[in-house]
Order: C-alpha cells, then sequence, then structure tokens
C-alpha cells in the first residue's frame, strides 16, 4: 500500500503525481487554480533553496533568478512576440542557467552568512524595465491561443507538467553520487576536499541547477500574474522561498510543493481575515512547524531520502 | 634516494615564532610500514599536513613518484594516491556508516560522480559493504557517528581513506581515543586491510608498544626536527629520543 502511494521508483512517482494533480484541477474553482498554480512556481524556486540547503547552504537571492526567469517572458513577448509558454520556459532556463553559470563558481567559494548576503546583494543589482516593471502577454501553447478559464487551466497543466518533470529530475540529482556527496559537503566539506572531490565544483553545479528552477518558477509567475517588477529580485522576496524551504525540510521534494501551498493558503487567508497582522500570522505559523517538526513539513512522509537511505 | 616513492627536502615551515617543521628531509620507499614519534608539537602532524597539502612548506619541496607535489591542493594530492587519516576522525554526522562509506567510493570510482547514477545502488552499497567488512564494522551501517564508539570512528575514517587506488597512507594517530585494550585489535585490523591494498604506511603514534610491534622504522621529530631516523629498537635506544620524546632517559 505504501509503495503505491509513494512509488519508490521515480517515472512511476511522477506518472502518479502527474494524475493526481490533473484530476484535482479539474475540479479546482478558478481562484484556487491561480493559488495552485503561483505555489507550484513558487516551489519550484524553494526546491532551488532546497538544493542548495542540502549543500549546507543558506540563499537569500534565489529571488534573482525567480526574476530572470520573469522578465525573460515578459521582454521576450514585448521585444520579440515570442509567447509561447515551452518556448519561453526553455529561454528562462538558458538565462537563469548561463548567468549561474557565470556567478557560481564565484560565489561557491563562500560559506554560511557570507554567501547568503553575497547572494542577495547581487539579486538587487536586478533592475530591468524600471521600478513598475512590465506587462507580460498571456502565454500560448503550441499554437494553442487559450482565453478566460481555459487559460487558467491550460497554465496549471502546464506547470503540474513541468513541476512533475522537474521534481523528478531533481530526485534523481539527490539521489545520485553528486546528490549524496552534496550531503557529505554539508556535513564536512574538508573531508570530502579529502576524498578527492571538488567542493567548489560540487557546490557550483548546485547552484546553476537551483537558479534553473528559480528561472522556470519566475516564468510561470510571470506568465500568470501577466506583470513583472524587480520586486521579484529583492531579498524578501528571496525570505519567502527560505521560508518554503525550512517549512518543507530538505528531506522530500514533494514536501517541498506542499510547504509551497500552504504558505499561499496561510497567507491568502490571513490577508483576507487579518489584513494588517497577516506577516505575524506566518511567523507563528513557521515558529510552530520549527518547534514540532525540526526537519520540517518532509519528516511526515514516510518515504523521505533519510530514512529510505538508512533502511 | 632516487627509488623512494615519497620524498622530502629540506622542508620548512614555522607558525610564528614556532617551528614546526626545520630541514626535514626524507625518503620512504614503496611498501614501507613507519611510525612517526614525537611529544605534543613536535612536527608530526605538520608533516602529515604538508605531505597531504593542507600546510604548504615555505621552503623545501615534497616528490611523490618522481613528481613534485609541494603546493598542490589536498584534493590534487589524494587524487595522485597518498592519502589519509585524521586523529580525530573527519566524518558526516547526519550520514550513516554506510553512507559515509558511499560518499567516499563514490568519489573514487575512477570516473567522476554522476549527476543521475544512483549514490545508493545496490552493486555501489554491495561494495561499500565489502569494505565495512573488511574493517569489521559492518553491523553499523546504519548508525550514524553519535551512536558509534571512537575505535569505530577511526576504522571508518581509515575504510573512508583507502577506497579507490591509494599508494601511501598516512595515518594520524590511528589509536588515540581509543581504549587500552582496544588498540592492538584495531591496529591489527587497519595493517590486515591496508596489507591487502598493498599500500605504504607512515603512521603516527605515541604508544611505544605499538610503534615496535607495526613498524618498520620510526622517524622521531623533536621541535619540528627529525633527530632519529632507524629501526625501531635503534630509535627507541637513541639517548636524544628517550630524552625528547619517550621520556625514558637516566
Amino acid at each position: 500500500m505504501m509503495d503505491l502511494i509513494f512509488p519508490r521508483s521515480v517515472p512511476l512517482a511522477c506518472a502518479l503525481s502527474l494524475v493526481v494533480l490533473v484530476v484535482i484541477g479539474l475540479v479546482l474553482p478558478e481562484w484556487a487554480m491561480f493559488l495552485a498554480t503561483m505555489a507550484f512556481a513558487k516551489g519550484m524556486v524553494a526546491l532551488g533553496v532546497v538544493c542548495l540547503m542540502r549543500a549546507g547552504l543558506v540563499s537569500f537571492g534565489q529571488g534573482l533568478y525567480y526574476c530572470i526567469g520573469a522578465y525573460v517572458s515578459g521582454l521576450m513577448a514585448t521585444w520579440a512576440g515570442v509567447t509561447d509558454i515551452f518556448l519561453l520556459s526553455f529561454l528562462g532556463i538558458l538565462a537563469s542557467g548561463m548567468i549561474a553559470a557565470i556567478f557560481g563558481p564565484l560565489l561557491a567559494t563562500y560559506r554560511g552568512i557570507f554567501f547568503a548576503i553575497l547572494y542577495g546583494t547581487l539579486s538587487k543589482m536586478t533592475v530591468l524595465g524600471g521600478t513598475d516593471g512590465l506587462n507580460v502577454s498571456a502565454p500560448t501553447f503550441l499554437g494553442y491561443h487559450p482565453e478566460g478559464p481555459a487559460l487558467g487551466l491550460s497554465l496549471y497543466l502546464f506547470t503540474c507538467a513541468t513541476v512533475v518533470v522537474f521534481g523528478g529530475l531533481v530526485r534523481i540529482f539527490f539521489d545520485s553520487e553528486r546528490g549524496l556527496i552534496a550531503l557529505a559537503i554539508r556535513d564536512n566539506e574538508l573531508r570530502v576536499e579529502y576524498l578527492g572531490a571538488s567542493v567548489r565544483s560540487e557546490i557550483a553545479v548546485t547552484y546553476v541547477i537551483a537558479a534553473i528552477a528559480g528561472g522556470i518558477g519566475g516564468v510561470i509567475s510571470g506568465a500568470a500574474i501577466g506583470h513583472v517588477d524587480p520586486e521579484y529580485a529583492y531579498w524578501t522576496t528571496s525570505g519567502e522561498f527560505v521560508f518554503v524551504a525550512i517549512l518543507s525540510g530538505y528531506f522530500s521534494i514533494r514536501a517541498v510543493f506542499l510547504g509551497s501551498i500552504v504558505l499561499e493558503i496561510v497567507r491568502s487567508f490571513s490577508n483576507l481575515y487579518f489584513p494588517n497582522t497577516w506577516q505575524m500570522s506566518l511567523g507563528i505559523f513557521l515558529l510552530v512547524v520549527i518547534l514540532l517538526l525540526p526537519n520540517g513539513l518532509g519528516s511526515l512522509l514516510s518515504r523521505s531520502d533519510k530514512s529510505e537511505s538508512s533502511q | 634516494m632516487s627509488s623512494a616513492l615519497l620524498l622530502t627536502e629540506g622542508v620548512n615551515k614555522s607558525f610564528g615564532a614556532v617551528t614546526a617543521a626545520r630541514d626535514v628531509s626524507v625518503a620512504v620507499p614503496s611498501g614501507a610500514i613507519w611510525s612517526l614519534i614525537g611529544s605534543n608539537g613536535a612536527g608530526k602532524t605538520t608533516f602529515v599536513n604538508m605531505v597531504t597539502g593542507y600546510i604548504k612548506p615555505e621552503t623545501g619541496r615534497i616528490v611523490f613518484d618522481g613528481a613534485d607535489i609541494t603546493g598542490l591542493s589536498p584534493r590534487q594530492i589524494t587524487r595522485l594516491g597518498i592519502r589519509r587519516s585524521f586523529q580525530i576522525p573527519q566524518l558526516c554526522a547526519e550520514l550513516s556508516v554506510l553512507e559515509n562509506m558511499l560518499v567516499s567510493q563514490s568519489i573514487n570510482r575512477g570516473q567522476k560522480p554522476s549527476l543521475w547514477r544512483p549514490g545508493r545502488a545496490a552493486e555501489h552499497v554491495d561494495e561499500a559493504m565489502q569494505v565495512l567488512e573488511r574493517f569489521r564494522i559492518a553491523d553499523n551501517r546504519n548508525r550514524l557517528m553519535s551512536e558509534l564508539s571512537a575505535g569505530v570512528r577511526k576504522l571508518l575514517d581509515i575504510a573512508m581513506a583507502i577506497s579507490g587506488t591509494p599508494r601511501v597512507m598516512l595515518l594520524d594517530e590511528p589509536t588515540s581515543g581509543v581504549a587500552a585494550e582496544e588498540k592492538f585489535p584495531l591496529m591489527d585490523l587497519v595493517m590486515e586491510a591496508l596489507s591487502a591494498s598493498d599500500v605504504t604506511v607512515l603512521f603516527v603514534e605515541h604508544d611505544m608498544d605499538i610503534v615496535t610491534r607495526y613498524s618498520q622504522r620510526v622517524l622521531a621529530f623533536y621541535d619540528g626536527e627529525i633527530i632519529a631516523n632507524d629501526a625501531p629498537e635503534d630509535v627507541l635506544s637513541d639517548e636524544a629520543v628517550q630524552r625528547y620524546v619517550t621520556g625514558t632517559a637516566k
């Protein structure tokens, strides 16, 4: 029974997750579908933070790649008339990956608070299109031009497929030799160097993967909201992704998206019912999670990385 | 001297007013099992740190298998086949014994660690378990570091270091922190495991019984200098060694 709920095979788990998400999407009201789309998009960015957390790094600059992805969707539509979400996603991956490949090796030499501050500072340098930002055209899907509720559903389904495929790839990375080495770096990077691996190279690769996750999340967010502005890159936005990463822990990929949904729900309802104190509500919620589940929501899932490896 | 596998020539290193290595010259032949003795601060660990690239000597050179390795990083030196274990075992505290071993083998499998090849694949686990069994710590496979005895930590530290194809193994105080009655069994186990790898061994040790029993030759350090370099019985009967190292001078 547990194998059916949490399949060990990554392709099977992805297929099952996609089916469940599609079925849920067919019954969700429009407002909830938008909320889920945004939660998954931001969950992608938070997944990047989790990748870095697994290597022992805290990031307050993940908003940089979220912003790059979002601006790619805005600028490509404005400058080149590109609205196809598949092409925009590819370009978002390309842009964030290339920029991360430049900054990754530099940042990989820093640790702890220095990494967090430098990464955060880097994200503040990104200001495009003025402080008002720019509008993003409605996305198209391989020539299909949905409007109204069909647009929301199409974007939701695209987001689910992207989340499932990227989540599956990240799962493979987490379980890979390099994924295992990243966990060792978190614990004892001196020993990893003495075993013959380059800690800097491992971190740079993880940084690029995290950036790509951020870029995809940004493309989807930009398309969903229809507007991008420099606030995407602000450290407070990055703080939200760190919030989700802490909430979910670094054991489970499902938990990251679950954490992102929980955050969106708590924020939406707090904003509605406690408009002046909703941030405090979020803070209290996070404190409760840290106290009761120090390893995050992921520790609730029986098939976490940790428990699987120690069985 | 030229047939030495590991050679240091006129190596010097100071930390402020403290001289940690003073004109250290030594030639270690392939297959040797030598020990390094000396009181605390005599320069033994500095020697190990310089050979393995953690500390760069100010002058002099270190040659391994004919190639100058002075100034190379620990990673580069490890890849050449010079491995080390640590006085305080350097393990990954949040990983299990098996996972620590898998990390070591993932890095030393002869090909670059992969982004998609599973780190915990069945065949990799089998390989890792064989090493753990060789060191007789396989029963601890699922334990975290906080649950292990000092002896098991030491053995795991050494087991991780010999992954791949080590040619020189530097053991920094392999029996320190281990209960007296466990020292000889531990060294028997280590030497048996290392003999299977055909590796040259240099070990730092304070216990003279272990030095006498396991090493073919002894390097005695004092104040950063090698004051004796000979067979164990000759070194331990040396007057300077008795005065400055063993404290047995009459």
